[in-house]
């Protein structure tokens, strides 16, 4: 057993600032068994409970060592419809490889020495994309006749429409954007996740005769008891948390500031950054400042950071977070391809005030210091902010990563969809259906912000429970 | 660089059976294209169409205004914002500037049908950029009209004419709503003419929006204190209510990018 983690073979900091290209270029068949022998193939293996959708993932990588890659698709495919997108942008050191026996304990996250089973799972998955595995179609005759309708075309809406096409349900996806794949298209950006695994898998929906509407936005154009008045017996409501939030702070509409949502939109839906080729703009800065410490502010200030290279700006981008580094919610993995493309981190800073110039466009901003104080409600110790340690940071451009909470279009005109406190979606969780019938919902629209993987899962729960619902339909029609 | 106002017929049947007054659509005219707000004018219900009508100003306006009978947008999306809310309100007055005139030309219909009396105050650079006058004459009860240069109606601003209105008839009639679209700073000026005779006020923004359904912030602006955005919330707000100083400063973000574009490309 080799003891060296393989990492992935990446592009080189200094030249990937320069595109926006997949940075991770995945293992290749040797790496991929150099890592895959490490695994110790526990007898108990613990990673497998630490993956949200349980992907028996002692088997897959067994699998990887027998060289039978093909199998080891099938073997993930059980669980996950997309491995591909998966293997790319799961947290996986939060996740299975944070439960690895291989993993030194004490950190909240997953050590380096723990085996690398998302890089595995990307080369398995992108073996799969290379040859075309196709998992069968399971046609039911008696579901062929069944129309569902599912809203969202992201992690969640993209699993469920394919569950439920290979059993030979009519299904047809409403997407309110031009675009479809939701957080995957307008989210994470291109060098995180390459469009065309993004296109490979949408293009397999197609041919399993998923038909896209884009540009049509369901309790706009139409209400949801009209999609059964037009023939769909059930409805996915794969809604997705996309509202940005703001900090609440003076000045925060100073010109310049971003959400994080309008500044990746910008670019990455819009091609802002082929300006003037693509006709978005999107501005830029020389003290570019994100605040957060999630995914989203690493995508953002990765961003930033490339749009100045592009415009001929010096990179200077910089992370304000509240807390340390330790309790950044972003994958590790992120935070360090971050820092090597040469972002800055500001620890235990609270933004209080932006102060713009006379044309109303951001110059600076106002910081409070902060220092830990007792773990919060999410289990992280909570930044204490102290009285009079104000101080100034240049910023002429800054984006707030603060989080996303729920798409409000459909439910606020469908009051007879219950929701709860955060605006998202109740749901029966062992079916996933809501309070009205013949109606289920997944991913972020339920218990708010999580990952791609969680959303495929609750998406894949409710595709079972939409095909029972829908049998349950035939036999009581007798 | 001419500004021609340009009407353009789309046919979306599902947007055109669910537009109320005051809705608009974003569209995309190439792939390349950015996604721009556009008020929804008229609707035909039989022919399943929606009418926009624009003035060519950026590239995107221009693009559109090039576009010739047949042609296919990229995407359009709709109908999108709070429809205005109809019902009798008593007396009413309408103002639209430039193009904003045909913003309020659905709501003054529907607002005529639901039993109002309705004036409207047109106001346009010059005589040859004023617009639907004969079609808001069928649907107001009385129409006044003022030119910035003199060369039809009288001379000025709507808001003059607004300003003088209300100094005049005030304490005969009571206005129970006045309603302004137009040019950033007439809407401003209504709010200030209209706010000494305590009357509601309401006006519909034209901000900056890229998906406009409420997931980017870009159209965020200030209403009495808490930020709105004019995509979801909007797009009418109490112009008094309004930090229109901000409204301003937002909707000059991208003016040297904008200027770049129509340069290389126009």
């Amino acid at each position: 057993m080799k003891e060296v983690p393989v990492k992935s073979k990446e592009l080189v900091p200094s030249k990937r600032i320069e595109n926006f290209d997949e940075v991770v270029l995945g293992y290749a068949e040797g790496e991929a068994l150099a890592e895959a022998e490490r695994c110790l193939q526990c007898r108990n293996p613990a990673c497998i409970a630490g993956c949200p959708v349980g992907i028996d993932i002692k088997k897959f990588i067994k699998e990887i060592t027998d060289k039978d890659y093909k199998k080891s698709y099938f073997t993930i495919r059980e669980k996950n419809d997309f491995p591909s997108i998966c293997g790319r942008v799961c947290p996986a050191e939060y996740q299975c490889r944070k439960r690895c026996v291989l993993t030194k304990k004490g950190l909240p996250f997953a050590s380096e020495e723990a085996i690398n089973i998302h890089f595995l799972e990307r080369f398995a998955g992108d073996y799969g994309i290379e040859n075309s595995l196709e998992v069968p179609v399971e046609k039911d005759e008696k579901l062929s006749k069944f129309k569902v309708a599912v809203v969202g075309s992201g992690p969640a809406g993209l699993a469920c429409a394919g569950e439920l096409a290979r059993r030979g349900i009519k299904v047809a996806i409403f997407e309110s954007l031009h675009k479809v794949g939701g957080v995957l298209q307008y989210g994470i950006p291109p060098f995180r996740l390459s469009r065309d695994v993004l296109d490979y898998e949408i293009n397999y929906l197609k041919k399993l005769g998923v038909e896209f509407v884009p540009n049509y936005i369901i309790g706009k154009v139409k209400a949801l008891n009209e999609l059964f008045v037009e023939g769909f017996s059930a409805v996915f409501l794969g809604l997705g948390a996309g509202v940005p939030s703001f900090l609440g702070v003076k000045g925060e509409n100073l010109c310049n500031i971003y959400s994080v949502n309008e500044f990746l939109t910008r670019v990455n839906l819009m091609s802002a950054y082929k300006f003037p080729e693509f006709h978005t703009p999107v501005n830029i800065g020389s003290r570019a400042i994100v605040i957060g410490g999630g995914n989203t502010a690493m995508d953002s200030a990765r961003v930033a950071l490339r749009l100045q290279k592009a415009g001929g700006i010096a990179p200077d981008t910089t992370i304000l977070y509240r807390r340390t580094e330790i309790e950044m919610p972003a994958r590790r993995l992120e935070i360090g391809h971050a820092r090597e493309e040469g972002i800055k981190f500001r620890f235990l800073v609270q933004p209080e005030e932006f102060i713009g110039d006379e044309r109303g466009f951001v110059r600076k901003i106002r910081c409070l210091k902060c220092s830990l104080g007792e773990p919060d409600s999410s289990g992280r110790r909570r930044p204490v902010p102290a009285e009079g340690s104000d101080f100034e940071i240049p910023c002429d451009l800054a984006v707030i990563a603060i989080g996303l909470s729920a798409n409000q279009v459909l439910t606020s005109v469908t009051p007879e969809l219950k929701t709860d406190k955060y605006s998202d979606v109740v749901v029966n969780a062992e079916t996933m259906e809501t309070s009205v019938k013949g109606v289920f919902a997944g991913g972020d629209i339920v218990g708010g912000e999580g990952t791609v993987i969680e959303a495929m899962g609750m998406a894949k729960k409710a595709s079972q429970a939409i095909i029972n619902y829908l049998l349950k339909l035939i036999s009581q029609k007798g | 660089m001419g500004s021609r106002v340009v009407r353009i017929d789309i046919s979306s049947p599902d947007i055109a059976g669910k537009a109320g007054p005051g809705q608009f659509v974003t569209l995309m005219v190439s792939e390349e294209g950015e996604r721009i707000p556009l008020t929804i004018v008229d609707k035909d219900l039989a022919k399943g169409t929606i009418t926009l009508i624009l003035q060519e100003a950026g590239l995107t306006t221009r693009l559109l205004g090039a576009l010739s009978a047949g042609d296919a947008l990229y995407a359009m999306t709709g109908p999108l914002g709070h429809a205005t809310e109809i019902k009798k309100y008593g007396n009413i007055i309408l103002v639209g500037g430039g193009v904003g005139i045909a913003e309020i030309y659905p709501v003054a219909r529907a607002l005529k049908s639901a039993g109002n009396h309705v004036t409207a105050i047109l106001g346009a650079r010059t005589k040859d950029l004023l617009i639907l006058e004969k079609e808001l004459k069928a649907v107001t009860d009385e129409l006044h009209i003022t030119t910035d240069d003199g060369s039809y109606g009288e001379r000025g601003f709507v808001t003059d004419v607004l300003s003088k209105f209300l100094a005049d008839s005030v304490q005969r009639i009571a206005y129970s709503l006045i309603y302004a679209v137009g040019p950033l700073l007439m809407m401003k000026k209504v709010a200030v003419v209209s706010k000494p005779f305590n009357i509601r006020t309401i006006v519909s923004l034209n901000a900056l929006m890229v998906d406009a359904t409420g997931m980017c912030g870009c159209c965020r602006v200030t209403v009495g204190g808490r930020i709105k955005f004019s995509c979801v919330d909007g797009p009418e707000f109490d112009a008094h209510q309004v930090d229109w100083d901000e409204c301003e400063k937002r909707n000059s973000i991208y003016e040297e990018k904008e200027k770049h574009i129509c340069r290389l490309k126009i």
